[in-house]
């Protein structure tokens, strides 16, 4: 059984986003990069699947983007991948998100796997487009948003996550794309031995032109903070005179007696 | 301009969001015509042609039937936009008309401004104008950033709506949320613990300044999926949503999910060491701090 998932390499969310000198996205200076937190997830998923089915699976790791994110596919392979792909993009965030699925949906096309994994969305674009797209494009049932997943006898079993904390149950034959959400389940920490072996397995890396065949859909050329909306007071300094300030606010509104 | 929109229906009921897109829909200024698959008994207040697909028959989630039903309306209206909410059904669902159709979607509009549509990235830290270079788009709204002024009025021309096929996921059923031991509905304070406690050992800190406050201890999801706090804690859009006089955020980023479950608090305060952290949006207060500094020290000053 062949197996994919798809990872982004994202900057970590707490930085200071400063925009890039084109305008249309965050300068890649001083930030620090890790996987899509609920990509973390998808090859979670994916190794327990590929642990489950033994060595009768072969489970691949695909990125698209610059030579950095080799580091997330190393990460993915000493989680328990296979084997690794680079579609090499060091413009990917010029890209659209139907341009995304098709890259992936073109390098996955011949390959047939069985089953595909990805994130259900991005911490950075978040648009929770590309899983469902690549599974249009290849014919694939999907369903988005698991915390639970199951398979047996070519069938995935699913809990779908809703609104107020209700799941609804799905199920669906191979050949199918499922996306993940926060919680499915614990991802492991890559330990040191795996991570020695994961140096020797396969990156291949694939120049994005040979698998970008389809034009953009969406422009953005734009990158900028939200208008603060609230007249909110920040306080800032340090500890002992913030409590004070805290305390006296907490009085005057009487959450607190006086 | 006319925008096709896509109501929701689930466990036998019609949801309120369909009022959110109506509302965009008026911002927009487009003509509206609706698509639902429900029941003739539960059709929403508006106007203009309301496509019915009957939910006995196509179930209230089989994606594939749905998008077959939605192209059908499409080919009827030819409108310039496909307006779902960005939820679980929304988000679900859209890419797949999209796909079907070739156009641009735009995820999670937050507003519209000069007749762009702008939407919220790297966490809502951010914000990006997305324009469609398709003639037809599909938009997804993010929950609560349209609202209607006023009552929703008006009866809908009811269209039938059928195709064939079958659908290639099964629905087997709801699962119920998870009892809650916890009603933070009706506390008039809470206290919530996000990621930047760092630790379950640091838990009882935040538990201890609820306390005395006297409020309840509430959490974010990631506090909750790493199993620190009970889920029955959780503020947010897969939890609880509370409106307590008093909400303290204690290293809680604000993620547009706990937002959207606690953002009508009469008071926020948010202590976080990222001054930049959406949190910052909706708070009255926004304490630039290391929470575990902060907070052990609030709690021994409010004791005295």
């Amino acid at each position: 059984m062949k197996l994919l998932v798809c990872i982004k390499q994202v900057p970590d969310m707490e930085s200071r986003f400063k925009v890039n000198e084109s305008g249309d996205w965050f300068s890649e200076a001083d930030l620090a990069y890790r996987m899509n937190e609920y990509d973390e997830y998808a090859v979670e998923q994916a190794v327990q699947l590929r642990e489950q089915l033994g060595d009768s699976a072969e489970l691949t790791v695909l990125s698209i983007g610059p030579d950095r994110v080799v580091e997330a596919i190393k990460k993915a392979l000493a989680m328990g991948c296979d084997r690794g792909a680079h579609i090499q993009d060091p413009a990917v965030h010029k890209k659209d998100p139907w341009q995304v699925a098709s890259i992936i949906a073109e390098y996955a096309r011949d390959k047939k796997y069985d089953l595909i994994f990805t994130g259900m969305q991005s911490q950075d674009r978040g648009s929770a487009q590309i899983g469902v797209t690549v599974a249009e494009l290849l014919g694939y049932a999907s369903a988005t948003t698991l915390v639970n997943f199951e398979y047996a006898d070519g069938t995935v079993k699913g809990k779908r996550e809703l609104e107020g904390g209700i799941k609804s149950v799905v199920r669906m034959k191979l050949p199918a794309l499922v996306t993940c959400q926060l919680g499915l389940n614990v991802p492991r920490y890559p330990t040191l031995p795996n991570i020695m072996k994961a140096k020797k397995k396969e990156i291949e890396a694939v120049p994005v032109g040979n698998v970008l065949k389809e034009d953009s859909l969406s422009a953005s050329n734009s990158f900028y903070p939200p208008v603060k909306s609230g007249g909110g007071v920040v306080l800032e300094g340090d500890v002992a005179d913030l409590v004070d300030k805290l305390v006296g606010i907490l009085k005057e509104k009487n959450f607190v007696a006086k | 301009m006319k925008a096709l929109l896509i109501a929701e229906y689930r466990d036998g009921k019609l949801l309120e969001n369909i009022y959110e897109l109506i509302a965009f829909a008026g911002k927009i200024g487009a003509d509206t015509a609706t698509v639902l698959v429900g029941d003739a008994a539960n059709v929403p207040r508006c106007s203009g042609t309301l496509y019915l697909a009957d939910v006995a028959k196509y179930s209230e989630y089989n994606p594939e039937l749905h998008k077959q039903l939605i192209l059908a309306a499409v080919s009827k209206e030819n409108p310039d936009y496909i307006v779902f909410s960005h939820s679980s059904y929304g988000w679900d669902l859209a890419p797949r008309v999209a796909a079907s159709l070739k156009i641009a979607q735009v995820s999670e509009v937050v507003k519209v401004i000069d007749g762009n549509f702008e939407v919220g990235c790297c966490n809502a830290k951010m914000r990006r104008i997305v324009k469609p270079s398709t003639a037809k788009s599909v938009v997804t709204l993010q929950a609560g950033a349209f609202s209607m002024e006023g009552e929703p009025q008006g009866t809908p021309t009811v269209v039938a709506l059928d195709v064939a096929g079958g659908g290639n996921v099964e629905f087997l059923g709801y699962e119920p949320a998870e009892a809650k031991d916890v009603d933070l509905g009706k506390a008039e304070i809470i206290v919530s613990a996000g990621r930047g406690v760092g630790k379950k050992d640091n838990i009882p800190v935040i538990a201890a300044l609820a306390k005395a406050l006297g409020g309840e201890l509430g959490a974010s999801r990631p506090v909750v999926d790493a199993g620190w706090v009970e889920h029955s804690h959780q503020v947010g859009t897969t939890g609880q949503t509370v409106s307590p006089k008093l909400y303290v955020a204690c290293g809680i980023s604000g993620a547009i999910q706990h937002l959207a479950g606690m953002k009508k608090s009469d008071f926020i305060i948010a202590i976080n060491k990222d001054k930049d952290a959406p949190i910052g949006e909706v708070a009255d207060v926004l304490v630039v701090a290391d929470v575990m500094q902060l907070a052990p020290a609030l709690t021994e000053k409010l004791r005295k």
